[in-house]
């Protein structure tokens, strides 16, 4: 009995911490539970679209589809190391934790500094792969009807508009005009047109399709090359809003750092700050997870 | 809340976390044709097998790493039921009528 008026006690006084957790830890764990709803009323929008628009969405690994340094085809691989990239900072966010529960200042430096090079690493990733979206791979065309469709080689492949035309994608200034694009296809019908529906025509065939149709190259809020306009507008806005959370969370995480440095926590007694930090830092790894599932594998 | 000591469950969860993306990679790279010519729910199996991975992982991530796991169990409750009720629901409702407005458009 005397436990519980003491206990009463603490309460009434504001001295009881509810769910035996810290109120800023609290708090985080409420912000984290709306933010969470947040970035799923946006992939269940993201699911609506493409559901509504299941024919023509665009299969991400027919998009995302290149690594540094490499040429050809390698679908995932990129995706699969920012993820990797995320979850390793996710990991040393937690041994910087670990140690806060022990006083080791000089172990929280290590670790929460490799978990700041972690996500700078991965902003720059990101950074690459919305450049290399931007930028476009192998060109689309906008028929007059408003489908996407692209060239394709005799084995039904896609084949780059850029090849087709004999251009450099990264040259100063590229302009391809439909009439290229129509002259190239007749003078080489082994190259012909995907339509939306997946069927391929060629030559002649082609051309009734061709008729006041543009050439797309690259991705932006406007056009899109890879397909339907709003895979190119939910890809801006998910990932944007999730590269936005690492970034502010790559900014508290330094000035949290700093204070570590200077030794704020060393003489407050518990390295708490370092905890809520983290457990904003993981949530971000945790959306990581569904973009990474919802974009790009299923 | 027992402190986990040392860091070898931390380690754990980096290993099974590693191990279930790589499967995941692996799989949406050699796309076995029985799991996409095989449909459950609407869907094929690999898009379920990819999901039931995800919310493993997502489940490692907040039960391990963000301790949820080890919390009492009122704030464990509070953080995961409106996410478990509400997101299914918000799932429900919305592929159900993007799939409706696909057919009849």
């Amino acid at each position: 009995m005397a436990e519980i008026t003491t206990n009463e006690k603490q309460a009434w006084t504001g001295g009881d911490k509810p769910f035996a957790a810290s109120y800023g830890k609290l708090m985080m764990w409420f912000f984290l539970v709306s933010d969470a709803l947040t970035f799923s009323g946006f992939l269940c929008a993201y699911g609506f679209m493409r559901f509504k628009y299941a024919d023509v969405w665009p299969v991400a690994e027919d998009v995302f589809t290149h690594f540094p340094f490499l040429h050809g085809d390698h679908p995932l691989l990129f995706v699969a190391l920012m993820t990797f990239i995320l979850i390793m900072s996710s990991v040393t966010m937690v041994l910087a934790v670990n140690e806060g529960h022990k006083n080791n200042k000089n172990k929280v430096i290590l670790w929460m500094g490799l978990t700041i090079i972690g996500g700078v690493a991965f902003l720059g990733s990101q950074a690459w792969e919305w450049g290399h979206f931007i930028h476009g791979d192998r060109g689309g065309i906008e028929l007059s009807n408003h489908d996407i469709v692209h060239v394709v080689d005799a084995d039904a492949h896609f084949y780059s508009i850029y090849d087709l035309v004999g251009v450099d994608s990264y040259a100063d200034e590229v302009n391809i005009s439909i009439d290229d694009v129509k002259q190239a296809l007749l003078s080489d019908t082994q190259y012909g047109i995907r339509l939306t529906d997946k069927s391929v025509v060629s030559g002649d065939a082609a051309m009734a399709y061709l008729n006041n149709a543009e050439v797309v190259l690259g991705a932006n809020l406007i056009r899109n090359e890879y397909g339907h306009q709003l895979f190119a507008n939910f890809f801006y806005f998910i990932t944007g809003f999730h590269g936005f959370h690492v970034f502010s969370g790559v900014v508290i995480l330094i000035v949290i750092f700093i204070n570590v440095i200077k030794g704020t926590y060393e003489r407050r007694g518990h390295y708490e700050m370092v905890e809520k930090v983290g457990l904003y830092w993981h949530f971000v790894d945790l959306v990581w997870v569904f973009v990474f599932t919802f974009f790009y594998l299923v | 809340m027992s402190e986990q000591t040392g860091t070898w469950w931390i380690w754990r969860v980096f290993w099974i976390l590693l191990f279930v993306t790589a499967v995941e990679v692996i799989l949406g790279i050699i796309k076995p044709a029985v799991l996409i010519d095989n449909k459950l729910l609407g869907t094929t199996l690999l898009n379920l097998i990819f999901i039931i991975l995800t919310i493993i992982k997502a489940a490692y991530i907040v039960m391990e790493f963000m301790h949820l796991g080890h919390e009492v169990k009122g704030l464990k409750w509070t953080i995961l039921l409106p996410a478990i009720v509400l997101i299914p629901y918000l799932v429900f409702i919305l592929l159900v009528e993007g799939h409706y407005i696909f057919g009849v458009l």
